[in-house]
């Protein structure tokens, strides 16, 4: 009892709280007339869809910088990789991780020079990253315009010029995790290879923390000046971890499009950095403070919520009630995350 | 020289845009009328809103994203005028003390937030733009018309709960202030009052930075550690500075609003936070350092070049689209080097 009470004094408030209000939606659940089995198989797979992008946000916590607020730079990268892959006309799983080396090569690239600018702006790297973010999405959306790909399935029908704004996946490689060893029990599905890809990557970001360059990041992230007189070059740190958390949001947005089933160019990419925030937060993790169990326990508790919450919440109110309720949780959960006073030296 | 080099670096942002904007109105051919008309109006519509970032930018807090909180007072104020059937100067009255109002308490409550979280009071107030921004959505999409009443039906979605997406001004207080005083200057039309108000808090702001509580405001701004020994409320001053900006932003969102003559429901605020800020900073603003002249300049040098920038990439690329994001991307890279710079600058002091 007394380790339960400890337990529950550790988990923050507003964590409790969703998880309350999850319990409190699947009970209700179960006396609508939502079909329980076909929601908890949406939730797992939209766990794994995101999960990779969740887990960027890991490196940069780590590092000190903060949450990547500048995902939708690596996004870019990968959706590079995903439309060269496409062009070359590569399908099946040639198609799915031509597009991921193509992402990860570019992402590094990307990673260097975003790593550069931020090691330029220290202490203002969550505001700066957000509006980098912005500024390479509305320079990305004028050169999806003009890039020269001539795939008669990525450009407009009409005029032959420019990419779409949602290119179909299906004959690439859309679902091609989802239905890799693909098992049905009842209504229910489970995606294999989606989560052994997602777990295989929570797996590889856990052992490069236990590598020197990895225990170098945390140290930095912790004490600064303690990492310098240990030997380790802060900067170096930093970049690494940078360039590591744009891979990884790279190789997030091509396992989100694979099984989401289509690439969405444009504004989209903005529209991930938020929930990816909040999720690692609602797991927490804290903006100097994340591990694995952050991300798995996050995406969890804030997939599954914004999963169960449409079918169920419209049989009690009129209209779509989750988007704002998406709005309200996840910023709330980061303004809680920014403005709490820190208790890190536990 | 070296003073010339300094004038230069310091106003690079400025120098810059103009030259932007000169070439994207040679390249454009816009007749120079239509240009002036329009400049003129966005004049006498966006700098009240522009102004209202300067009083937390001087008290250290800086650029405050905060300010889409006020646009929301204004807007929702509006709603309830327009529900009321209030029409005209009085109707434009009656929002401007309920958009205060409402912002007093909005301001509070932001300024209460951000001195939870000094040294990051920018990525704050943004977040709590968009997390304000879910609450206005649940008010006024689920709450109105079921939990809050609203009479006149014609505004509300079929079921009678929650707004439309546009709400017409038109026949309450639409132009209501521009209609007021307007002198034509050839076909370019000048509305007089609300270049007035903009000027009277432009006066304003010069005066409360002579007063005790502007200099209070200042000395937070350079350094909130010697204010507090020199015996400021520190987190007091910050939170005036706040509840400031947000009655300005509301009742400047009022104005705006006005000329616009719609209210694009779920969508009028968002931008107003993007556009004033990045206004602003063309002028050559910093985080840290702002002038009324610096929003007026930013204004005329911004909104030129968004009446421009399509037709500028129309005839450069053929595509108006290329000009649309391309007026968006320096929107926001304007604003990221802004930041970029402020972290830069941050940095040399400490280093």
């Amino acid at each position: 009892m007394d380790r339960f009470l400890e337990w529950l004094k550790r988990v923050d408030i507003p964590t409790l709280i969703i998880f309350l209000f999850l319990i409190a939606l699947f009970v209700l659940a179960a006396f609508t007339k939502v079909s329980i089995p076909s929601l908890l198989s949406d939730s797992i797979r939209r766990i794994g869809m995101n999960g990779v992008l969740v887990l960027a946000m890991v490196p940069t916590i780590r590092v000190g910088t903060g949450p990547n607020f500048g995902l939708p730079v690596g996004i870019i990268g990968g959706l590079l990789g995903a439309l060269i892959s496409m062009q070359l006309g590569l399908a099946g799983f040639t198609g799915f991780w031509v597009a991921i080396l193509f992402a990860i090569l570019i992402c590094l690239g990307i990673g260097l020079g975003y790593g550069w600018l931020l090691e330029r702006v220290r202490g203002q790297e969550m505001m700066v990253g957000t509006y980098m973010g912005y500024s390479v999405v509305a320079f990305m959306s004028i050169m999806w315009l003009m890039l020269p790909f001539k795939n008669p399935d990525m450009i407009w029908a009409i005029g032959g010029k420019g990419l779409r704004y949602t290119l179909a996946l299906d004959k690439y490689f859309a679902h091609i995790l989802n239905n890799f060893l693909k098992f049905k029990i009842g209504g229910f599905e489970f995606p294999t290879g989606l989560l052994l890809f997602f777990a295989g990557a929570c797996f590889l970001v856990h052992l490069f923390f236990r590598t020197r360059t990895g225990l170098a990041i945390d140290l930095v992230g912790q004490n600064e000046r303690y990492a310098i007189s240990s030997g380790v070059n802060p900067n170096k740190a930093r970049l690494i971890a940078v360039v590591l958390s744009n891979v990884l949001a790279g190789v997030g947005i091509i396992v989100y499009a694979q099984s989401y089933g289509f690439l969405q160019l444009y504004q989209a990419p903005l529209f991930m950095t938020f929930p990816a925030v909040a999720s690692i937060l609602i797991g927490g993790a804290s903006i100097k403070r994340a591990n694995i169990r952050n991300v798995i326990v996050g995406t969890a508790i804030f997939q599954t919520l914004l999963t169960i919450a449409l079918p169920v919440l419209s049989q009690v109110t009129r209209g779509d009630i989750t988007e704002v309720m998406r709005l309200i949780v996840s910023n709330g959960m980061i303004l809680y995350a920014l403005t709490r006073t820190p208790k890190e030296a536990r | 020289m070296d003073k010339l080099k300094k004038v230069l670096i310091s106003y690079a942002v400025p120098i810059a845009f103009s030259i932007l904007c000169i070439s994207a109105v040679l390249i454009a051919r816009i007749p120079p009328i239509f240009l002036a008309s329009e400049i003129v109006r966005r004049l006498s519509r966006n700098t009240f809103l522009v102004l209202s970032l300067i009083i937390p930018i001087i008290g250290g807090l800086g650029l405050n994203f905060g300010i889409v909180l006020g646009a929301m007072a204004g807007q929702a104020a509006l709603f309830f005028v327009v529900d009321w059937k209030i029409k005209g100067l009085l109707g434009i009255l009656v929002a401007c003390l309920m958009a205060s109002a409402i912002s007093i308490v909005l301001g509070w409550l932001a300024g209460l937030t951000l001195n939870r979280a000094k040294g990051r009071e920018m990525i704050t107030s943004m977040i709590l733009g968009f997390f304000a921004n879910g609450i206005y959505q649940l008010i006024f999409l689920f709450f109105i018309g079921s939990l809050i009443p609203f009479r006149t039906k014609q505004f509300l979605l079929p079921e009678g709960v929650g707004l439309r997406n546009t709400v017409d001004l038109y026949g309450t207080v639409a132009s209501a202030l521009n209609n007021v005083w307007m002198v034509r200057i050839g076909t370019v039309r000048v509305f007089v009052l609300p270049l007035l108000i903009v000027a009277a808090l432009c006066l304003f702001i010069a005066f409360l930075f002579k007063t005790k509580l502007g200099q209070d405001i200042r000395a937070v701004g350079q350094d909130m550690h010697i204010a507090e020994v020199a015996g400021i409320n520190v987190n007091k001053v910050r939170v005036i500075a706040v509840i400031m900006s947000t009655v300005l932003a509301g009742i400047g969102q009022v104005i705006y609003l006005q000329d616009i003559g719609t209210i694009n429901t779920y969508n009028s605020h968002e931008q107003i936070g993007l556009f004033s800020i990045a206004a602003l900073l063309v002028g050559g603003a910093t985080t840290r350092k702002a002038t009324i002249w610096n929003a007026i300049l930013g204004v005329l040098l911004f909104h030129t070049l968004f009446v421009v920038a399509p037709s500028a990439g129309n005839k450069l690329f053929g595509q108006p689209q290329v000009g649309e994001f391309f007026r968006e991307f320096l929107a926001y890279a304007v604003i990221a080097f802004a930041l970029a710079m402020h972290g830069w600058r941050a940095r040399k002091i400490l280093m």
